[in-house]
This record gives C-alpha cells, sequence and structure tokens, in this order.
C-alpha cells in the first residue's frame, strides 16, 4: 500500500549524484504551486482556525479579559485564582478524574469482551454486532432526554421495576450520591462501541495460523487468548488508552443534558466549568487559563501514556 | 497425542455447551443496548397517562401515531437547518479533505512534510482551547448567530478526513495516474476524472462519519447561535423541553426524530462507517 509512493518521493543515490539531482529539480518545480494549491486551503484552515486561536488564548489566559473590557494584564494571576481560590475546581477536577478512570477503562474492557463475543462464528453475529454499535451514533441530547425519563425517582422505569420487587430505589441523578454513577452508566452505554469496533478490527487482523499453532500445542481457549491473542491487541489497546483518555477528560454533552453539573456539582465537570465561566460569567480570560491547565493535564498524561508504551505494547515488527 | 487425537478430545464436549452460553450472552448484552431505545420508542406511542403509569407497560394499549405527527411540526424548521448543516459540512469536508489528502500522497512541493505534521500536530489540541478565541474571532467577524461557525471552520480544518484520503490514494497504483497524464491530463483533471472514483470507500467512510459529527454537534450551536430559528435539531429538542413537551411521550416522539436520521445512515452505510473508525485506529 504505502510503496505506491516511493517512485515518486526520488530514492537517494541509486543512480549516481548527477542523476538524482537532475530529477527532483524538474518536478518539484513544477508541482509547488499545484501542491500548495492542493493543501493551501485545509493549512489555511489550521492555521487561522485552530493554531492562531491557540496561541491567542495563551495570551488571554493572562487578563481579565471579558470581550467587552479592554484587557488588563494580570500575569498568572487567573491561574493562581483557580488554584488557590476557586472552590468548584478542586472537586470538578475530582470528579472529571474519577469519570475519565472509570470510563476509560470499562469502556476498553467491555469492548474488548464484546469484540471477542462479535468475533465468533454464529450466523447472525451482524445483526448483534450493529445493535452494540448502535448506542455510538445516537444523539447526546435526545438520548440524555430518555436516560434521565428512565432515571426518574418515582415514574422511571428503573425505580418503577424496582418497586414491584419490593425495592426502594435511590433517587439516580437527584442524588449526590449517586448522580456521577448515573451519568457514567449512560457515558458507558455510548461509549463501549467505539472500542468494540477498533478491537474486533484488531481481532481480525490477527493471523489465524498463529492460533492453530497454539491449539496444536494444546493450549486452552483461555492460555490461546492471554498469550496469543491479547499480545496482539496491544496495539489496538494502547490506541484506545490514548484516544479515549483525550475524549473522556473532555466530556461535556451528556453532563449538560441530563444534570448540568449538579446536585450541589456532584458532577460538575472541568469542561462544564470552562463553559460556565465563559459563556455564563462573560470570564473569558479565566476560561481561557482553564482551558490551559487542561491542555496541560492532558498533554503531560499522554505523554507518559507514550513513555509507558515500551513496558506493555509489543509490536509486532 | 496426535492433532487429530486432540481436537476429537478437545471440541465434542465442549462445543454444544458453549455455543449455548455464546449466544445467551450476546442475547443478554443485545437487551442492555437496545432497552433504552426499544423503551423510548414505546412511551413515543403511548398516551400521556400511560407513561407514567406503575408498573410500566412495554406495548402501548393504543398506539398514538399522532404524537409524531405534533413533535415533528414543531421540529420541522430545525430539523431543515440540521439537514442544511449536514450537506454544507459532508459536501465541502470531503472537498478539502480529498484536495489536501491527494496533494499529500501524490504531489511533490517545497513544505510537504512540514505541513503534514502541522496538520497532524492539532489533532491533540483539545477544542476547548481555542474556544475562546475563536467565538472572539467569530464576533469580529460578525459570524455569531450565523451558520457560518457551525460549517467553515469544520470544512476547512479536516485533519482526519486528509489522513484518511491520503491513505486512499497512497493504495492506488502508480501507472493508473501517469497513464493519464501520458494523455496530457492537467494534474487537475487527473485527480478529479481519474483519482476521485478510485476512492469511493473511503470517501463514504469520511462522509458518514462527518454526517454524524455535524447533527450531533452539541458545542458549536450552543456557543455560536442566539437566535431559535437558526437552531439544529439537538438544541431545539433541549430547547422545548419544558416549553412545548411537558409531557414525556411527545418527548420521546421528539427524540426519536432525532435519533432516526443518523441511525438509519449507519444502517444503510454500516460497512463504510465501520471502515472509517477502524481506520481512525490505524498507525502511521
Amino acid at each position: 500500500m504505502a510503496n505506491a509512493v516511493l517512485p515518486t518521493v526520488s530514492p537517494p543515490s541509486v543512480d549516481g549524484p548527477s542523476a538524482t539531482r537532475k530529477r527532483p529539480k524538474q518536478k518539484p518545480k513544477r508541482q509547488n504551486l499545484a501542491g500548495w494549491l492542493f493543501v493551501g486551503p485545509v493549512i489555511f484552515g489550521v492555521l487561522f482556525f485552530q493554531l492562531a486561536p491557540v496561541a491567542a488564548s495563551l495570551v488571554v489566559s493572562l487578563t481579565n479579559w471579558t470581550g467587552l473590557n479592554s484587557p488588563k494584564f494580570l500575569g498568572l494571576g487567573n491561574y493562581k485564582e483557580l488554584f488557590t481560590a476557586d472552590d468548584t475546581f478542586w472537586p470538578s477536577l475530582k470528579n472529571t478524574v474519577i469519570f475519565t478512570v472509570v470510563v476509560v477503562v470499562l469502556t476498553i474492557f467491555i469492548g474488548l469482551g464484546l469484540a471477542v463475543l462479535c468475533n465468533q462464528k454464529i450466523k447472525g453475529i451482524g445483526i448483534f454486532r450493529t445493535l452494540y454499535y448502535s448506542p455510538a451514533v445516537t444523539n447526546v441530547v435526545a438520548i440524555g432526554f430518555v436516560w434521565f425519563w428512565l432515571y426518574n425517582p418515582d415514574s422511571g422505569l428503573f425505580n418503577s421495576t424496582l418497586k414491584t420487587i419490593g425495592i426502594h430505589g435511590p433517587a439516580w441523578l437527584s442524588d449526590t450520591k449517586t448522580a456521577l454513577i448515573a451519568v457514567m452508566i449512560v457515558a458507558l452505554w455510548q461509549g463501549v462501541g467505539y472500542p468494540m469496533v477498533i478491537l474486533l478490527a484488531g481481532l481480525q487482523s490477527i493471523d489465524q495460523s498463529l492460533i492453530e499453532a497454539a491449539t496444536v500445542d494444546g493450549a486452552s481457549a483461555w492460555r490461546r487468548f492471554w498469550s496469543v491473542v491479547f499480545p496482539l491487541l496491544t496495539p489496538s489497546l494502547f490506541f484506545l488508552t490514548i484516544t479515549q483518555f483525550i475524549t473522556s477528560f473532555q466530556v461535556f454533552g451528556i453532563i449538560y443534558v441530563m444534570t448540568s453539573g449538579g446536585p450541589n456539582n456532584a458532577t460538575s465537570v472541568f469542561i462544564f466549568q470552562i463553559y460556565e465561566a465563559a459563556f455564563g460569567h462573560g470570564r473569558l480570560g479565566y476560561a481561557s487559563a482553564m482551558g490551559w491547565v487542561l491542555f496541560v493535564i492532558v498533554g503531560v498524561v499522554t505523554a507518559i501514556q507514550w513513555r509507558m508504551e515500551k513496558r506493555w505494547v509489543h509490536y509486532d515488527n | 497425542m496426535t492433532t487429530e487425537a486432540i481436537r476429537v478430545f478437545n471440541r465434542p464436549p465442549r462445543h454444544i455447551p458453549r455455543r449455548v452460553v455464546l449466544i445467551v450472552v450476546l442475547l443478554f448484552f443485545a437487551v442492555v443496548f437496545a432497552m433504552p431505545l426499544l423503551w423510548m420508542i414505546s412511551a413515543s406511542l403511548k398516551p400521556e397517562n400511560e407513561v407514567l403509569q406503575s408498573p410500566p407497560t412495554f406495548i402501548p394499549s393504543e398506539f398514538q401515531w399522532g404524537n409524531y405527527s405534533q413533535a415533528g411540526h414543531g421540529l420541522l424548521p430545525f430539523f431543515l437547518n440540521s439537514c442544511k448543516l449536514a450537506a454544507l459540512n459532508v459536501g465541502f469536508l470531503l472537498l478539502f479533505a480529498s484536495l489536501a489528502g491527494y496533494g499529500f500522497a501524490r504531489l511533490n512541493f517545497a513544505f510537504k512534510n512540514l505541513a503534514f505534521a502541522l496538520l497532524l500536530s492539532t489533532a491533540m489540541i483539545p477544542g476547548i482551547v481555542y474556544l475562546v478565541p475563536q467565538y472572539m474571532l467569530f464576533r469580529q467577524m460578525g459570524w455569531i448567530d450565523t451558520h457560518y461557525p457551525l460549517w467553515v471552520p469544520n470544512v476547512l480544518t479536516p485533519v482526519f478526513g486528509t489522513f484518511l484520503l491520503r491513505q486512499a490514494f497512497r493504495g492506488i497504483p502508480i501507472e493508473l495516474e501517469e497513464a493519464a497524464k501520458l494523455d496530457g491530463a492537467s494534474i487537475f483533471g487527473t485527480f478529479w476524472r481519474i483519482m476521485l472514483p478510485q476512492v469511493k470507500p473511503a470517501l463514504a467512510a469520511v462522509g458518514a462519519l462527518t454526517f454524524m459529527g455535524s447533527w450531533n454537534d452539541l458545542f458549536g450551536p450552543l456557543i455560536f447561535l442566539n437566535s431559535t430559528r437558526l437552531q439544529t435539531m439537538p438544541i431545539a429538542l433541549a430547547l422545548f423541553k419544558g416549553e412545548y413537551f411537558t409531557q414525556t411521550n411527545l418527548m420521546m416522539a421528539a427524540a426519536t426524530l432525532t435519533i432516526l436520521p443518523p441511525l438509519l445512515l449507519f444502517l444503510l452505510a454500516q460497512k463504510y462507517f465501520v471502515q472509517g473508525i477502524t481506520m481512525s485506529g490505524l498507525k502511521g
């Protein structure tokens, strides 16, 4: 697949130095304009809509800008306030960390189980696969309302069902003890489809002869999975720990729709606080500082994950 | 023991029970995943008083299809807004992503590697970091409370789409392109008439994922739109809660209508969809 492009990228010094110099010099000259016309719009977009705003955001984070006032330079004042004076910062960070750890671990774990199930040769397995993935394409607002109703302490499906067998169910979203758990259940329900598909693709790309060889050697199914299949899945699992962490740490929609961070900040997460600061209170400078703190946390954790890669990820080549 | 002997020894006693266990487990998860959606549909067809009835019944005593026309009537303008934005996002994103994907796959130009690295690096920046300056930028440009912020930035920053299409273009045999060039086709002509039709599956994959992203976007409309008439389906649903739909059955009908288009698209384009997701997990 990748080889097809190699001839145009000028292989080094096979024809001797003079020959390699002549050919590439003609080609790039003709294609510079064309090449930049092809990639130009996207490079412009990335610079104008993403990288420039990221840089600007760092500057804004050092000011008290509201978007309406003339901004005053505060130095690290916003950051200092966030860490020492903001009594919602630490609780929301705690909630975000709990949410992220639970959701990352369980989506990958359950996703792996479902991928193994869906990899069995059974008639109609495609229907199950479709069914398991379908929550992932649903809209978070619509699905938020459905679960909101299912969780209703009096008339919701869960508690009505519990009542028929004589159990008085919890208040779910309106109890500070259960609210975060209730939200995480919805996130899991919607979130396992993606890891499942990635891991299923990983399973299907495994060379069957390796598994057959292990079978011939007398390895049990359990042994075969952990000694042969699992190591070959570690690159996919590594990819998932990185991407699932980044998306879970930025959870917003499900919280916004189901609890708005309540009750009593029990489900308040980091992005929700940024949203409130920027668009609820108009504190754009402060919100930018929070955004950068999030950026740094995500960056550091991702860097650590890359560092740990060698210890557990097995690459076949 | 010979291999044959091991097979005979290992298989038959396990074979049947294992299959039964497997099907039971598969059915269990099927119920877990389908249950909320099935209850949503069930509630959307019930008369109002029956939704809150305890113990709950799954099959409505009478099917009130009128709930859908009632909910759908109010949602129509927002449905059209969502369709318009999805069409703009899919159409222009495919155009720019395939142009850039082809450029990176097949053309030689100065600073190509740097440009590609720049593009990929932005995938790691959390969107929230540039949200505030973006908001200010759009205010300067007079774009707040218009549809522009909901598609123009998206279609000009298709990082994943560019990557996926680049991979697809690299998989096309180079001879095909050289034949076109010998026939005197321009670079753009080669791209448009010869190469683009070759990567239709990848275009379908990127298109399906873009549609989902656009249809399900919550943050964008929430922040950049103020006027109700410009809102999309998900936000309209949130606005309607309490205002129009104090009745749970109507709310569930509206939720069903919101979920239906992406769900249908997923069922129809499942192959491309899964392919796109799988490609997102591809290294290199």
